[in-house]
């Protein structure tokens, strides 16, 4: 059942991007900023954790979860930190995924070669 | 007459019907990620990790099972069959560090792979990282009240 909401939610929020990118000519980058903010504010409000709550990783593997993980890490570290965590609360909320990609990636680039028809210099 | 009636019938719902099957495709892909991901969380939780280390964890799985299948040539399969069921999931954001990175390398380390790695995934962390900035002056200014 977990599994199936996970389905359910995760499948429905990319169903609402492929109909933007159908529908209305929005770019692809366009979309998954708007996620990203959409699911800031969400979160801000209250309305994205019940998504949690129900979806699990349905509502957290999207880009909108992205955006609650970083709305809900500057309200966390306001709490603990006071002030100074408006200005750390996204990055320290962030902090794992992105040093994760950055140094995932820099080593795929070491190791793999652009996918392109093959030429010979 | 007939034929043109019929040619009008095709135009007016081949769009359309595209547009399902990339939706249909788009949710079972997504959907699939989703599961991916919570079976992953559910191995973190068990192994009796904390629901926010697992939440961590598991994204930093995610993205090294992107980045891999980038590297590999096979997300940008995976991207051709599924649209936005690969591009929104977290994955999608790993593969859109890892693909200019190996893309760019021919440039070089600095200018290649150290400045384009964020040429998509630029905009999500700036627009990201600035909303919730706002959203946290309104929440300490507000002492809490916003939840």
């Amino acid at each position: 059942m977990e599994y199936m909401k996970a389905f359910l939610v995760g499948g429905l929020i990319c169903v609402i991007a492929q109909i933007l990118v159908d529908k209305t000519k929005m770019t692809m980058p366009k979309i998954l900023v708007s996620f990203v903010v959409i699911g800031c504010i969400l979160s801000a409000v209250g309305l994205y954790q019940p998504l949690v709550d129900f979806g699990g990783a349905g509502a957290t593997v999207p880009l909108p979860g992205f955006g609650h993980i970083l709305a809900r890490g500057v309200m966390n570290e306001i709490d603990e930190a006071g002030f100074m965590g408006i200005f750390t609360g996204a990055f320290k909320a962030m902090a794992g995924g992105v040093a994760a990609a950055v140094v995932f990636s820099y080593i795929a680039s070491l190791i793999f070669n652009p996918k392109e028809p093959k030429q010979k210099k | 007459m007939e034929k043109t009636k019929y040619q009008e019938l095709v135009n007016e719902l081949s769009p359309n019907s595209k547009i399902i099957s990339n939706t249909l495709k788009a949710f079972l892909i997504g959907g699939l990620f989703s599961i991916g991901g919570q079976f992953i969380l559910n191995t973190f939780k068990s192994a009796g990790i904390a629901q926010d280390s697992a939440a961590t964890y598991t994204s930093i799985v995610l993205i090294f099972i992107g980045v891999l299948l980038t590297g590999l040539g096979l997300y940008q399969r995976i991207g051709k069959f599924a649209g936005a069921g690969s591009a929104v999931p977290i994955t999608g954001f790993a593969n859109a560090v890892a693909s200019p990175a190996i893309e760019f390398k021919k440039e070089g380390h600095i200018m290649g792979v150290g400045a384009r790695m964020f040429i998509l995934a630029g905009p999500v962390i700036v627009f990201g990282t600035f909303t919730s900035m706002i959203v946290g002056v309104f929440y300490y200014f507000s002492k809490g009240g916003l939840l």
